[in-house]
């Protein structure tokens, strides 16, 4: 089987692509957030020691897997889009930032709320939450600079540089509750030990990651395409969709 | 299943407050990166048309002038 993937480099056939893709994406979402809630809140018992306030996880953890996990894949379409100079790849991560910093905002303040009743404070400088805010600041930092740049090629080249620095920091967030001690509890999931938590726990967890990885590929998508139309608004394609089905 | 009454579901244990405070923000956040870029893309949609129509009336002026 010979599929042309490179067609799909080009921001012209991947519109089109990415139009059908989002409706699919999006009703996975919908339906998994439903399932991931109902087990959270009517399948999962009552923890033993935090009684009904773990609840917060099934919106905690997912977020904070993606505000990291997404920044790393902003890295790399970043870099790809540096070291290629490819216009598509620039554009995915630009589109990816906006969705990682709400992620990232999310996680700070589902541990806040989550930290007053469990530590008694809203927050404490601790490596995890510390490094979490650092993230938070370096999708800010990357969305500003770009903004900032009129010609959006050397934004998108700036914008990679910042990307790229900040790779470092997702080890640092994802390690602090190993190499410091720290308030923060370790690793709910790990792939060398088995889960310290109940089946139901763990899979209402699960289900809500995968709900927000379906989220975040939709809304990806959808601001692709977005910049695809504002940047190449110039182009005979674009002209030519006058008419058609967008 | 967990809870008997609705009351129930909503004390949260005594942790409502802080339960559906994470949750309740979340929400908004979602709904709001939801409406932001479906904001975009109208606005962007309805420029383009725009212009693509600005551009097929000049051609035609210019064809007939």
């Amino acid at each position: 089987m010979s599929i042309n993937w490179y067609k799909y480099a080009s921001p012209a056939s991947f519109y089109f692509l990415a139009g059908k893709m989002i409706w699919y994406f999006s009703i996975a979402a919908a339906v998994l957030l439903i399932a991931g809630l109902y087990i959270g809140f009517f399948v999962a018992p009552t923890d033993f020691q935090q009684g009904e306030a773990y609840r917060i996880i099934f919106i905690h953890v997912p977020v904070a897997w993606m505000s990291m996990f997404l920044y790393v894949v902003m890295a790399f379409w970043a870099g790809i889009g540096l070291a290629f100079n490819t216009r598509l790849s620039s554009m995915v991560a630009t589109a990816i930032a906006p969705t990682g910093a709400m992620f990232t905002f999310l996680a700070l303040w589902t541990g806040a709320w989550w930290g007053k009743p469990m530590w008694g404070a809203w927050w404490v400088w601790d490596a995890r939450l510390t490094s979490e805010l650092i993230l938070l600041f370096l999708y800010i930092g990357f969305m500003s600079l770009q903004a900032a740049i009129d010609d959006p090629r050397r934004a998108d080249k700036a914008g990679a540089i910042i990307a790229l620095v900040g790779v470092v920091n997702i080890p640092i967030i994802y390690f602090s509750v190993q190499w410091w001690n720290t308030l923060h509890q370790g690793a709910s999931v790990s792939i060398t030990q088995s889960p310290k938590m109940a089946t139901a726990m763990l899979a209402g967890m699960l289900i809500m990651s995968l709900a927000a990885w379906m989220y975040s590929i939709a809304m990806i998508l959808k601001r692709t395409r977005a910049i695809i139309l504002e940047r190449e608004r110039h182009t005979t394609w674009v002209a030519e969709l006058k008419g058609t089905k967008r | 299943m967990n809870w008997n009454s609705w009351s129930e579901f909503f004390s949260m244990g005594g942790y409502g407050f802080y339960v559906w405070g994470s949750y309740l923000v979340s929400v908004i956040c979602i709904a709001g990166e939801i409406w932001l870029l479906s904001n975009r893309w109208r606005t962007l949609q309805k420029s383009l048309g725009q212009r693509v129509e600005s551009t097929i009336r000049e051609k035609k002026n210019e064809a007939t002038s």
